[in-house]
Parts: structure tokens; C-alpha cells; sequence
């Protein structure tokens, strides 16, 4: 597979290191009610949907950038990919 | 050479004369020649076994698809099980041997089982061998196993080297066909990055085997002429011998390149290579495959596929035989006949089973229309057929066509699925293609060669339009034939022998219809239960017959029987040619310390750990056992002073405003308030709240801290630590640096370590006890002017420092260290002294802390700060992991001090039963404690500390040890920590 | 009709014309006792064990596509119960011994093959590990050998022992371990419970579930609706896609793990083969064929194929581990869909929804554990208890923190 880097360009997928589904950006809040709940959901459930699917790879082997690639797990089309530094922040994460 | 079977013409150098040896019969060849092709011209037609019955086999195609002419080519460590010999390459000196027999491959005794076939019907084996229970493993299967099977492996080592290789392209080819040079011609001329792959060792497909007429000359050498302008090209790459065998995701195809298979000896060079080809578009002009009719005895020696024996005559110059007969359902196969009579070849006979006029004139023929072969006659090769009509020709070549099944592989190789076309009665290309891929030529069921042509160009221009690139010069050659007329045919009812399908797996349409009459309906149960098209060939020329017999069976059309699923490689690939040069010592990469030459020189032995060599223990004059050494090191070190590399400890440098706040969210024990100066041991935590790594981190300034890691996880931790700094607190001003290989490091340890390092740390700086105490660090400079960093930290218990310079002046620090240590004779020990003197202290590594540890096992639960967020926090607290009865880690002693312990013995309550639910836990680390004077262990027990001082039994029925021993702390030695502090 | 050599030879003489099917083709009927989604081998021998050991035969096996086109069809056919962990070991043992009589019950010769399989160590750590490992096994009534380099030597001349970066210093052993001729299992289990009155029915998906107040009370399908009192989903692969049907969320990911066969050989490896320091396994197949395949391409896909540089990595293992398969030729290479849990253990167990039962999550090794899955998840359904066996695997078990993690390898499903 090729990862379109959005800094770099092109990409091998042999250059990163796969993750999993991107919503392991929105940790929950330690301090929030039912956490012990949210974090299970969070760290263990998955919607692994046959279709599009946003996840996390890892520039291991370059720049270290954590990537939110959306790829189609039925086709391995990649329609997207975002620095997930920004996702997060727009995701409203921030300290 | 010349002889019956040699005619005149074809692409061969004749005047260069090759011998070869086939079963050790001393032949010759020319050059031009394919094993296949020399065989034949030699009158040899006996060549192989069949798998299951071992029927004799002889040569059924001219290319990668033949099932049957299989050999064993080369001998000793180069011997190669089941080569193709119609697509092995003649050298000088070739030897190849005929394989799957018991005895001579005339005399095969394994040739019984064909007596027994009536009882070897599909899926016989699923029905019997079942009694006695015990037989199977013993008698049953080695006997299955040793008849199975085709071809052996030398048992040596594959003395061979294989390359790997990267290319990238605007546009690759796929077949150096007409569709394929027409298509590379025009992309070649219009400048696009190009490369053009043929399996062949001669581009030109099926235009070397044919006679038309290419742009009104001769078709093969307007080919030549193509070829010629291509290498021409600076942009185009040629590849022949090159297999491209599989589509992968987005535009990657792999490709095998054949380089020395064609050569006597490698020479240096490597055998093959793999690439992996970066293509933005790709065409497929793979060509079709011809395939057989079934009908009874069609398995004999003789009966070849009708296009196979004009290659053999237009190209190799060979006469299959010397009475050629024809049977066809269609016009190509015509051609067979006429190319051959216009050979000078005595074609006897040609049935087609079409009720038409005669396709052409066959000079001397029998023309048999609307007519069936229904048998044939012979023993080791064919002599003779017999029609519907009872009529019998005698012959020794019978040439088969069915018509052609376009080669759709590389389009299924991602999902697609092949559609059925009933006009040319053949499954074309369908469904999703493989990303940037088409179709062109006979691939595409485009069969006439004028077709092939315009179909390459026209896509290559397609191609190069969807990338911006105009189209520039030429027009699409032409060439001169017709449409070919099929009528679909598959299998002779007539017929009573048995009528294969699959000649390598010996699957006859009897099999297809019993399978068919049990159940096995589906094609892909078919598949399985037959083993139709699981040979090496997968079923290239059967498939398709086989699936027309099951949809006659079953009422259904071709197209609603559907096909079986194309996998890569398009040909089998050898294992060493994937594997690449990745093996032995290059199997894996190799990661050595600065000073690893040094501990080289000290005769040190090495052991892998995280890709990094590490001395285990350096042994000295006289010491035998390993034991000898680490006991001397562990003494030398806890009695005066000790050096060991712990440079591959993993070391991240980590800056930024936040990065305390950061620290403090990454470890389960607090960091924020670590004071500048300071180093502080560091547990970290899964977010499921399990214990993944430890390890120091010193504050050496407000802003910039430096991190150990293990060994192990350095890489993990760093992953880590980049996804918390990133994606979830990309608000923290923090900066992550892995610097493992930027810093050689060495531990100092023992009582006289002070002492030592005051010898080459500058005179500036003071390390006295008072001024630099337990777990301070600083930046400093050692031998005048060197900068480094010490830290005052002690993994064995002793007084002991770490010391870090830049990686270029670790062998000189060594090497320093070691020189100023003479007075105090220091040693240098290395990993095994370095884990005796962990467990003497009780500290977790690598077997304690395995991913399955909580900090609550290791004692450490209070660590795990809960005034803080940090990753791992919240889910260590569910319940299983907090049970008051859980495994705690403990020390372990033998009652009797002269046992030796052993790891990974299980501990049992005195006089319970060995079975799981007994099982209280497990010995994680033992050593010999030269301290203790005994073995010692550290293990998991349920509820430990409450039981200290109480016997269980370290069970290690594994190893036929049952040893008591006695729950102690796990803090063999100066519990109380005063040693480290003084 | 009872296959035997003697029935082999009667049909051979009258020219094999008096074969019967192995199983009806019913079509479905509107309500069954017990429906069990998914014509894998889990899925029938669900439906085998219902009939056989609970007297439930109103029992419909429902399958999307053909029977045993799922993993059944394209694991690598390896048998083993060398499990480390107590929530996992007793069932695969439990498994083995189910496997040791499969044929004689189920009279078909699906080629139980117990030549052993090895796992090797390199490294002291590794050799600690395999003793845990052992130990467990034998406490577990599995036994296990531990092989010093000689007597692997022995047994396999043909490793690369003083391999340049990982030498070989011993292996655990389970003479009991081996391979089955995976498609056979699940006809011989479908020959069984058609004959027990199983409604076997191929080409009839699940489209979705009859759920009412909570309780599942059918299941939709291409077929028509079905009634149903229970209901059993054993479709590994696609587990995630079904049970969303039923409105839940699962805690796994799936992944496609890649496995290649060579061409036919002469006998050259003995058993079952693990390579310790790199992704690589391997056995030879009764046809000949070397069959391998290493570690999962770890992104998530429901697509059954993987890349080339999975493969060359395998392919490396195995040259690493043993360099006289150089030159033996890759045939195929095809993926299976797997159901990665979050722990790398399965799951046998009720789900939220009464009357709805779940197996899955059987990571890459959900073939040796066929007849056991079958066994428990038939006694759950039929008695409403977990089997003692297979209590730990629970889907609420990372709630409670009872994870079962062989490797250690924590919430991340590629990792195990």
C-alpha cells in the first residue's frame, strides 16, 4: 500500500506502523463521570466497520508523524489522509 | 543437431549445439531451445508421472501453464522439484530428471495405482484409513505421503543469491505480445516512463509462433524490429524473464526476474530477482491460455494442445511428431494443421467436431467433420485414435484444441471477477479490476492478432491520457487475420475410458460428477474435493473445461457456475526468491555499540537482544563454564568496582515548557515536581493499566529531561510517547528526540566506582558523596574536556553511576575506564552478571515485566499516583487485577541450598496434585547468587507476602525437577539499599 | 450410507455410481429451536454437538455462501493445545481430545495427523518462557517435551541451528500436535448432523435479527424470515458486521492473515515447525505441499487478500529457519479474514440480548479449537451455562480486567 503523507508525498506502508481506529484520539476525561465505563469503550470496543475507516499509522520509519488515514477496508482505497496532530486539535483536544 | 523431429527454420542458433542430459541420457540441443522443445526434437515424448495414478505424462503445452512435463532440473544443493521443462531454458550441460516414480520412469511401480483408480475415485481417502485408530500417522499416511508428492528437495541449503529490487513507472505492461508491443510502442514514443515484462526469455508472444502478417511482413520480426526500438529508449525498461505474479494494492505488482536460471552457473550473480514494481498504470497483455477437450484417454503422451505444437513447429523448429493429427472446435485450431503441413510435417488426420466445410486444405489428410475422438491406443505415448465412427488413425501426435480462455488472473488478484462472453465462449475480465489497471489483447478476448494490436495501442494511449502525457507518433500496427469461429465444446459423451481434466492431479469428469452426485456442488467444493486445479499449474488449461462439465451436470450455465478464485503468483515463485538476501546472517539487521570492537577484543560473547549485540560475559584463561565468568564478574564487581555497556538502553531526550507535565502523564508515578539535578525511577503503564517498561528519567534542566527506556521497548515507548504528545495532548509544549544512538553508556558499579570515575571525571566537578548523591545527575566533562552526563543510579545494588558520551568516544571511554580501574582491578561484566545481580536485588526485567504484569504484582501499586491523569491510570483499577489473593512477586530459595532452581517451574502447595487448578504461579528469573552462596529465584505466588517463610514446590515436571523451596522477599541482597547510598 | 473400505470397494466395482450426498439441500423452515449463523466449522459443529450431546436436532445451520468458505477453508490446518494461560488451556486441551476421536465418530477420515508440533527458542528468556509454557501443558494433561538441540537435531537435521543471528537452542515440543485436512472437518461434522436431522443450508445470509423487548426471537435472511427460540452466530471474520445487526459492538478488529502453500514435494518436513525469532510456521501437507504462513498484515480489512511485503517477511522466516525450502516454488498465496480480539483470546458467551449467543474473536487460531468452540458453545446454548472450560471467555472480561493474554501484548489486536 502507498500512503499519501501529507508532508512527505508518497509513501510505502512498510515505512509506518499501524494502530488502529482513530478514535483512540478522543481519550476520555480521567476525571468525568462513568469513566472506568468510558475508558473500557474506548481502549476495547470497536464499530470495525467494512467500509470506511479512519485510522492510525505511524511514520515509524521517517518523520514520526502520527497519520489519520481514511481507507476503505473493503477495497484499501485510501480517500484520505490527515496529520492527526490537526485532528486532534480540531477535535478539540489541546493540554 | 537433425534428426525426424527437427525441421527447418524457427529461432534457434544452430549453430550452437548444447548437450544435456535427461535421466542421464546424453542429448543435444541448440541454442533457442527450452528443455521441452530438445526433448521432443529427441523423439522423447515419456517425460513425467501423474500424481495420483502415475500415469506417464509428456509434454502438453509450450509454456508456464503445462501441468505435465515436470522435472527435477539440476542436481545436488541446485536441485529444483517440479521445473517446467517447457519453460526451462537450454544450457550446455543441462541435466534434468523425471520425478514421482518408484523404480524407472518406464517401469514405474507405482503405476499400480492406476489398476486400483476404480477405488481411488475422488475423495476416496475420506472414506477409509480409519481403522485401526493408530494407523493413520504410522502406516496409512507415510504411504499416502511417499506416493504423493512430486519432486524432492535437495535437503541442502539453497546455495543461491537472490536480490530484491524497487522500480516505479509511469506505465507497465504486462506480456511483450502484439497488444504488449504495440501498447509499450506507443507509450515508449510518447516518453512515459515504461516497462515492458515478458516471462518469456524472447518478447514477442504468441507473434514468434504464428505466421501471419504484421504491417504486410512477417509478424515475428516486426516483433523483433519492436523490441529493437524499444531498447532503443531510454525511458523504456525491457524486462524478459521477468513473471510479473500478483497485483497488490494501489499500482504494486510483483515481478520475478529470472536472471541465471538460463545460464549453467550463476557465476556471482544472483539467480533471480524480486521487484516490486510502482506503477500508475498498468496494462495486461497477458495473452490467452489454450485449453484441452476431454475425452477418453486424452492423458497419453502425444496429446498436446493444438497452439503448443505449432510453437514447437514455427518457433523451436520441432515436429511433435511424425503422423500429427487435429482436434478442434474451432478455426485457430486449423492453423495447426496448415503451419504444420506447410512444415513439411505429415499431418494424418483432422477431426473437428463442427458440422461445417473444412476450414482449409490439408493436403493427405483425413478431414473428419462433425466428428468426434472418443479414444485413444498406446502405452508410454500415443499410436493411434479412435473416432465415434469406430474409425482408427494411427497417429503419434494428436494436437487438441477447445478453443482459448483469455489469461484473466492478475484482474482477480483484487477482488475481480471474471465474466462470461458466449461468443467466443470464453470468461473475459469483469467486475472491480485492480486500481489503474486495464485490459488489452487476447487477455481482454480480443483473439485475432489485427485486434491485439489496435487494443495495445489504443489503451496505452488511454493511459497516458489520464496522466496528461499526449499520445506522439504512429499509428496502431496491422496485421492480417481474421476472427476465429468457436463452437463450444467441451467433453465426448462417446467416450468410455476415463477423460481427464486435471493431468497433473488425475481428476477425470467421472470425479466431477460423482463429486457433483455427493454434494459437492459448488465449484469451490468441487475444487477441494477433487483437487481439480490445485496442481502446480492451478488448473491453467482445466479450469474452465471442468467448470462447463459441472454446469452440464447441474442444469446451470457456465456463467451462473462462476469460477474459482485466481490468487497470486500468476507462477509459482521460489521461497528464496521472496525471501531475498534476508537470511543467515542477514536475516535480520545487526546494531552494534560503539565499543563492541573493544569487547571483541576481550574475547566477550555476545547475545542478541533487541537487534543489539551484547557481551553476555567475558571469559578468561581457564574459566570453562560460563558460570565461572559471571560468578568472577558479579564478585569482582560487589567487592571493588565493575563496567558494563548499557548503550542500548533505549534514550529519549525530551524538551519543552511542558515536558515535566508531559512526564508526569506518561509515568504512573509523579514527575512534575523531580528537581532539576535529579534522576528518578519511572514505571510506565499500558492504558489498560498493565506495567509495560521501567526505567530512569533525569531532570537535567527546567525544560529537558533524558529517558531511559529497556532495551526491548525503546522503540515501543518512543511510538508511545508520540502518539500521547501528538494526539492526545498536542496542546503541551513538548519535543521527543530518540537518542539511543547518539549516547554510549556505561554502568560503574561497586564500591570503588567513586573512585574510579574521580580519575577521569575533570577536576571541576565534584561527585562526592555530598555533592553529587543517590540519584543526582549533571552534566559534565570527563579525560579534559570531553562533555558527558553522569547519573547516580545502581541497577545492582551497589555504589554505582552511569556515565553517557557521544557515541564516536564510547570505545575511549571504555577503554579509559578500564585503564584507570587497573588499580582497582575492574572488570568488565556484561548481562548475565548485570541479571544475577538484578535478581539478587529483586528487580523486575524483561521475564517479570512480559505484558501480563499489574504494578500491584510487582509490589509497586502504590507508584501508581491517583492524583494525576496518566496513561494507564483509570483501568488499573478494575477488579481482577486488584484481587487481595493476586500474584505478588517474591523471592524464592531452595530448602535445600545445593538445588538448582530453574525458570518457568510452576509452584505447587507440598503434596497437591499436578494439575492447573493447583497451579499458585510460576519462577520467572533464577540465578546463582555468589553473594548467597545458592540458587535463587524470583516467580509470581498467589498472596505472597502474606506467606513469606512458607515451603511450596517449584515444579518442573518438564524438566524432571520437583524442588521445595521457601517464599522469602524478593530482596536478596541489602535489603535496607545502603550499599547504593554510601 | 457407512464409509469404509469395504463400501470403498463395492462402489468401485460397480463404478462408483451408488454415492450418496453427504448432506440434504433442504430449504429452510419458518422456525427451528435453535438457528446457528455461519456454515464454518464452528458453526457446524455447534449444530453436530446440539444434536449429538444435547438431543437438540430442530436445528438449522444457516451459511451466506458455500459451506466451509470461510476460515475453515484457508487456515493452515494446525492443531496444538500449547496454550500458556489457565483461561485458555483446558479449552484447547479439551479440543485435542475431541479431535483424537473425531474420525471413528463421525466415520470420515478428515486426516487427524499428530506429528507433533515444535515451537523453537533462541534465547535463555525464550527457553523460560517454553518452560512456563511446558509446565502449564503438562499441569493441563496436554504434555510437552522439552527438545535440547540435540534431540531437535535429531528430529530436524535440517535447520539452521548455527544460524549467524538467531541460533537455534531447543524447542518445546507437543508430540500430540499436528494437522488436519481442514475443508474435511467441516463436511465430516455437516455429514453428521445432516444425518441427525440438521438442516444444513447453504446460500442464505443473515440479513438481520427478529429482536423484540430484548429478547431474539429469529434472524432475516436472503431465504426469508426464520424463527427461531435461540440463536447462534459463529462468523468469524465477520462478526463485527453481523452482531451490529443485532445492534452491538464487539471488542474486535479484523485483520487479514496470509498463508502460502508450495508445490507438491517429497516428505521434507516432519510435523509442525515454529520459528522463535521470526513470523514463520510451516507443516507439509499428505499432498505434499509445504504449507506456512507467519504473522497477520495488521491493518484492519475485510478484503481476503494481503500485500507481497507480508509475505517476503514470512518468506524470510523461513529461509532464516530452515535454507533447504529455498528452492521449493510458492503456488499460492491466499488471506483469511480473522476476528482479532483485544486480548488475543476468544469468546464464547451470551450476549446482552437473551436467546442470542456469540463465538468468536479466534484470533488466527480458530481451527484447532473447532470441535471444543462447537462442544462449548452447544452446551451454552443448550443448558444456558458456560462449560467449565471455556468460563474466561467472557465479552465483559476487559470490564472486569480478566483479560486472557498469552503474549502480553495488551488492547491491540495486531499485536497478538
Amino acid at each position: 500500500m502507498i500512503i499519501d503523507h501529507p508532508l512527505l508525498g508518497p509513501r510505502d506502508a512498510a515505512e509506518f506502523v499501524y494502530l488502529g481506529d482513530a478514535r483512540l484520539i478522543d481519550r476520555p476525561d480521567w476525571q468525568g463521570e462513568n469513566a472506568a465505563r468510558l475508558f473500557h469503550d474506548y481502549l476495547h470496543v470497536r464499530d470495525n466497520p467494512a467500509g470506511e475507516h479512519r485510522e492510525l499509522w505511524f511514520h515509524e520509519h521517517g518523520d514520526r508523524s502520527w497519520l489519520v488515514v481514511t481507507r476503505n477496508t473493503l477495497t484499501h482505497e485510501i480517500i484520505r489522509v490527515e496529520l492527526a496532530r490537526d485532528v486532534a486539535l480540531s477535535l478539540g483536544r489541546g493540554r | 543437431m537433425s534428426g525426424p523431429y527437427r525441421l527447418d527454420g524457427g529461432a534457434l542458433d544452430r549453430s550452437r549445439r548444447l548437450a544435456f542430459r535427461f535421466d542421464g541420457r546424453r542429448l543435444t540441443g541448440h541454442s533457442g531451445d527450452t528443455l521441452a522443445s530438445a526433448l521432443l526434437a529427441n523423439g522423447i515424448r515419456l517425460v513425467g508421472r501423474s500424481f495420483k495414478y502415475h500415469r506417464p505424462r509428456g509434454i502438453f503445452t509450450a509454456g508456464s501453464e503445462e501441468p505435465s512435463a515436470l522435472v527435477e532440473l539440476r542436481s545436488g544443493a541446485y536441485r529444483e522439484p517440479n521445473t517446467r521443462a517447457t519453460v526451462a531454458e537450454l544450457f550446455d550441460g543441462l541435466e534434468a530428471a523425471s520425478q514421482n516414480h518408484l523404480g524407472s520412469l518406464r517401469h514405474d511401480l507405482l503405476a499400480v495405482n492406476d489398476l486400483l483408480a476404480p477405488f481411488l475415485s475422488a475423495g476416496f481417502y475420506y472414506k477409509t484409513f480409519m481403522w485401526p485408530k493408530s494407523f493413520w500417522e504410522r502406516v496409512y499416511e507415510p504411504a499416502i505421503r511417499a506416493s504423493a508428492g512430486l519432486g524432492r528437495l535437495s535437503g541442502e541449503p539453497d546455495p543461491d543469491r537472490y536480490d530484491k529490487g524497487f522500480l516505479h513507472c509511469d506505465l507497465l505492461i504486462i506480456g511483450a505480445g502484439p497488444a504488449g508491443l504495440a501498447a509499450a510502442l506507443a507509450a515508449g514514443r510518447s516518453g512515459a516512463r515504461t516497462i515492458l515484462a515478458d516471462e518469456d526469455f524472447v518478447m514477442g508472444g504468441r507473434l514468434n509462433a504464428e505466421t501471419h502478417e504484421v504491417d504486410g511482413g512477417c509478424g515475428t520480426t516486426w516483433a523483433a524490429d519492436a523490441v529493437r526500438e524499444l531498447a532503443s529508449m531510454e525511458k523504456v525498461r525491457l524486462m524478459p524473464r521477468t513473471t510479473v505474479i500478483g497485483a497488490f494494492d494501489h499500482g504494486i505488482f510483483g515481478a520475478l526476474e529470472r536472471c541465471t536460471d538460463h545460464l549453467a552457473a550463476a557465476a556471482g550473480k544472483p539467480r533471480q530477482i524480486l521487484w516490486r514494481v510502482y506503477t500508475k498504470r498498468a496494462i495486461l497483455c497477458a495473452g490467452a491460455t489454450e485449453r484441452p477437450i476431454a475425452f477418453g484417454g486424452n492423458d497419453r503422451p502425444g496429446v498436446m494442445l493444438a497452439g503448443a505444437v505449432r510453437t514447437y513447429a514455427t518457433r523451436f523448429a520441432v515436429g511433435a511428431g511424425q503422423r500429427v493429427g487435429l482436434f478442434t472446435n474451432n478455426d485457430d485450431g486449423w492453423r495447426t494443421a496448415v503451419d504444420l503441413a506447410a512444415k513439411g510435417v505429415r499431418v494424418a488426420a483432422v477431426i473437428d467436431v463442427r458440422d461445417r466445410a473444412p476450414v482449409a486444405a490439408v493436403p493427405d489428410a483425413r478431414v473428419r467433420m462433425n466428428s468426434q475422438v472418443t479414444a485413444t491406443r498406446g502405452r508410454h505415448g500415443l499410436n493411434g485414435i479412435v473416432l465415434a465412427t469406430g474409425e482408427r488413425i494411427a497417429l503419434d501426435c494428436l494436437a487438441v484444441s477447445g478453443g482459448w480462455n483469455p489469461n484473466v488472473h492478475l484482474t482477480c488478484h483484487q477482488g475481480g471477477r471474471p465474466v462470461w462472453r458466449e461468443a467466443i465462449a470464453a470468461f473475459v475480465p469483469g467486475g472491480r479490476l485492480p486500481g489503474g489497471m486495464a485490459v488489452a489483447g487476447a487477455a481482454a478476448g480480443a483473439f485475432t492478432t489485427a485486434a491485439a494490436l489496435a487494443g495495445g495501442h489504443r489503451a496505452a494511449i488511454a493511459a497516458l491520457g489520464e496522466f496528461g502525457r499526449p499520445p506522439a507518433g504512429g499509428d496502431p500496427p496491422v496485421a492480417s487475420d481474421e476472427a476465429s469461429d468457436v463452437t463450444a465444446f467441451w467433453h465426448v459423451r462417446d467416450s468410455r475410458g476415463r477423460a481427464w481434466l486435471d493431468l497433473q492431479n488425475d481428476v477425470t469428469v467421472k470425479d466431477v460428477a460423482q463429486s457433483h452426485r455427493e454434494g459437492f456442488r459448488s465449484v469451490e467444493l468441487l475444487k477441494r474435493y477433487t483437487t481439480l486445479g490445485m496442481a502446480t499449474d492451478q488448473g491453467k488449461t482445466a479450469n474452465v473445461l471442468a467448470l462447463a462439465i459441472v454446469a452440464g451436470q447441474s442444469g446451470r450455465t457456465i456463467a451462473e457456475t462462476g469460477t474459482t478464485v485466481f490468487r497470486p503468483p500468476y507462477t509459482p515463485v521460489p521461497i528464496a526468491a521472496l525471501a531475498g538476501r534476508a537470511r543467515g546472517r542477514d536475516f535480520r539487521p545487526i546494531r552494534l555499540t560503539p565499543s563492541h570492537h573493544w569487547a571483541e577484543r576481550q574475547g566477550a560473547v555476545f547475545v542478541e537482544a533487541g537487534m543489539w549485540l551484547r557481551a553476555q560475559w567475558f571469559p578468561r584463561p581457564g574459566e570453562s563454564h560460563w558460570r565461572q565468568s559471571v560468578d568472577r564478574e558479579v564478585l569482582q564487581t560487589r567487592g571493588s568496582v565493575g563496567i558494563c555497556d548499557v548503550t542500548t538502553l533505549g534514550k529519549i531526550d525530551i524538551q519543552g515548557r511542558d515536558a515535566a507535565e508531559f512526564l508526569n502523564r506518561i509515568y504512573a508515578n509523579g514527575f512534575a515536581r523531580l528537581a532539576v539535578g535529579k534522576v528518578r525511577y519511572g514505571l510506565m503503564l499500558r492504558e489498560d493499566g498493565i506495567a509495560y517498561d521501567d526505567g530512569t528519567t533525569a531532570r537535567l534542566g527546567d525544560h529537558h529531561f533524558v529517558m531511559t527506556t529497556t532495551t526491548a521497548n525503546a522503540v515501543l515507548v518512543f511510538r508511545n510517547m508520540e502518539f500521547a504528545r501528538q494526539c492526545l495532548w498536542p496542546g503541551l509544549d513538548v519535543h521527543l528526540i530518540s537518542v539511543t544512538e547518539q549516547w554510549a553508556q556505561y554502568a560503574v558499579a561497586g564500591p570503588n566506582s567513586r573512585r574510579l570515575l574521580e580519575k577521569l571525571v575533570d577536576p571541576e566537578y565534584d561527585i562526592s558523596n555530598a555533592a553529587f548523591p543517590f540519584m543526582a545527575c549533571g552534566e559534565i566533562r570527563v579525560c579534559g574536556g570531553t562533555p558527558a552526563r553522569l547519573f547516580r543510579i545502581s541497577f545492582s545494588g551497589e555504589l554505582a553511576y552511569e556515565i553517557a558520551v557521544a557515541a564516536r568516544y564510547g570505545e575511549a571511554l571504555m577503554e579509559a575506564l578500564m585503564a584507570v580501574g587497573e588499580e582497582f582491578d575492574a572488570v568488565a561484566y556484561g548481562t548475565e552478571a548485570l541479571g544475577v545481580m538484578r535478581i539478587e536485588k529483586g528487580h523486575a526485567a524483561g521475564n517479570e515485566l512480559n505484558g501480563q504484569t499489574t504494578a500491584r504484582m510487582l509490589g509497586m501499586q502504590r507508584m501508581v499516583s491517583k492524583k494525576k491523569d496518566c496513561i494507564g491510570n483509570i483501568l488499573s483499577e478494575r477488579p481482577a487485577m486488584n484481587r487481595e489473593d493476586g500474584l505478588e512477586l517474591m523471592g524464592f530459595t531452595p530448602l535445600d541450598r545445593t538445588e538448582e532452581l530453574t525458570a518457568g517451574a510452576h509452584l505447587l502447595a507440598p503434596g497437591a496434585s499436578a494439575e492447573t487448578a493447583n497451579d499458585e504461579g510460576w519462577i520467572t528469573s533464577v540465578a546463582y547468587s555468589p553473594a548467597l552462596g545458592s540458587s535463587v529465584g524470583l516467580g509470581f505466588i498467589k498472596d505472597g507476602h502474606a506467606r513469606v517463610g512458607e515451603t511450596v514446590r517449584a515444579w518442573d515436571a518438564l524438566q524432571g525437577k520437583d524442588v521445595p523451596v521457601e517464599i522469602v522477599s524478593p530482596h536478596f541482597y541489602d535489603p535496607d539499599g545502603e550499599r547504593l547510598r554510601v | 450410507m457407512r464409509y469404509s473400505a469395504l463400501q470403498i470397494l463395492k462402489e468401485g466395482l460397480t463404478g462408483n455410481r451408488g454415492w450418496k450426498p453427504v448432506w440434504r439441500e433442504p430449504d429452510p423452515k419458518p422456525h427451528y429451536d435453535v438457528v446457528v449463523v455461519g456454515g464454518g466449522g464452528h458453526g457446524i459443529a455447534t449444530a453436530y454437538y446440539l444434536a449429538t450431546a444435547h438431543g437438540l436436532t430442530d436445528v438449522a445451520v444457516l451459511e451466506k455462501s458455500w459451506l466451509g468458505s470461510g476460515n475453515v477453508g484457508r487456515n493452515t490446518t494446525i492443531i496444538r493445545s500449547n496454550y500458556l494461560l489457565p483461561g485458555n488451556e483446558p479449552f484447547y486441551e479439551l479440543s485435542m481430545k475431541l479431535w483424537e476421536g473425531l474420525e471413528q465418530e463421525i466415520n470420515y477420515n478428515a486426516m487427524v495427523s499428530q506429528r507433533g508440533i515444535i515451537n523453537l527458542y533462541h534465547t535463555d528468556p525464550q527457553r523460560d518462557a517454553a518452560v512456563r509454557r511446558g509446565n502449564a501443558m503438562i499441569l493441563a494433561g496436554a504434555g510437552a517435551v522439552l527438545l535440547d538441540r540435540e534431540a531437535l537435531r535429531r528430529r530436524c537435521p535440517f535447520l539452521d541451528f548455527d544460524n549467524e543471528r538467531f541460533p537455534i537452542k531447543g524447542g518445546l515440543w507437543q508430540p500430540r500436535g499436528g494437522t488436519v485436512r481442514h475443508d474435511a472437518v467441516v463436511w465430516g461434522y455437516a455429514r453428521g448432523a445432516d444425518r441427525r436431522g440438521v438442516d444444513v443450508i447453504q446460500h442464505c445470509e443473515v440479513t438481520g435479527f427478529d429482536i423484540r423487548d430484548g429478547v431474539c426471537r429469529g434472524v432475516e435472511t436472503t431465504r426469508g424470515a426464520i424463527g427461531a427460540n435461540k440463536v447462534a452466530v459463529c462468523v468469524a471474520g465477520s462478526s463485527s458486521r453481523v452482531m451490529a445487526r443485532a445492534g452491538l459492538r464487539l471488542p474486535i478488529e479484523s485483520h487479514v492473515l496470509q498463508a502460502c502453500v508450495t508445490e507438491g514435494l517429497k516428505p521434507a518436513v516432519p510435523g509442525v515447525i515454529t520459528f522463535g525469532a521470526g513470523h514463520f510456521y510451516v507443516s507439509q501437507s499428505d499432498k505434499g505441499g509445504l504449507v506456512f504462513g507467519g504473522d497477520i498484515d495488521g491493518y484492519n480489512t475485510y478484503a481476503q487478500r494481503g500485500n507481497l511485503p507480508t509475505v517476503e517477511d514470512v518468506c524470510e522466516g523461513g529461509m532464516a529457519l530452515m535454507p533447504m525450502i529455498g528452492r521449493a516454488r510458492v503456488l499460492r498465496m491466499w488471506g483469511g479474514v480473522v476476528d482479532m480480539s483485544m486480548d488475543g483470546s476468544p469468546f464464547i458467551d451470551r450476549t446482552p440480548v437473551t436467546g442470542l449467543y456469540f463465538s468468536g474473536g479466534w484470533c488466527y487460531g480458530g481451527f484447532k479449537a473447532t470441535p471444543a468452540g462447537g462442544y462449548c458453545l452447544a452446551h451454552l446454548v443448550a443448558t444456558g451455562n458456560s462449560h467449565p472450560v471455556a468460563a474466561a471467555m467472557r465479552l465483559d472480561r476487559f470490564a472486569a480486567g480478566a483479560v486472557i493474554d498469552e503474549k502480553g501484548m495488551g488492547a491491540q489486536p495486531n499485536l497478538h
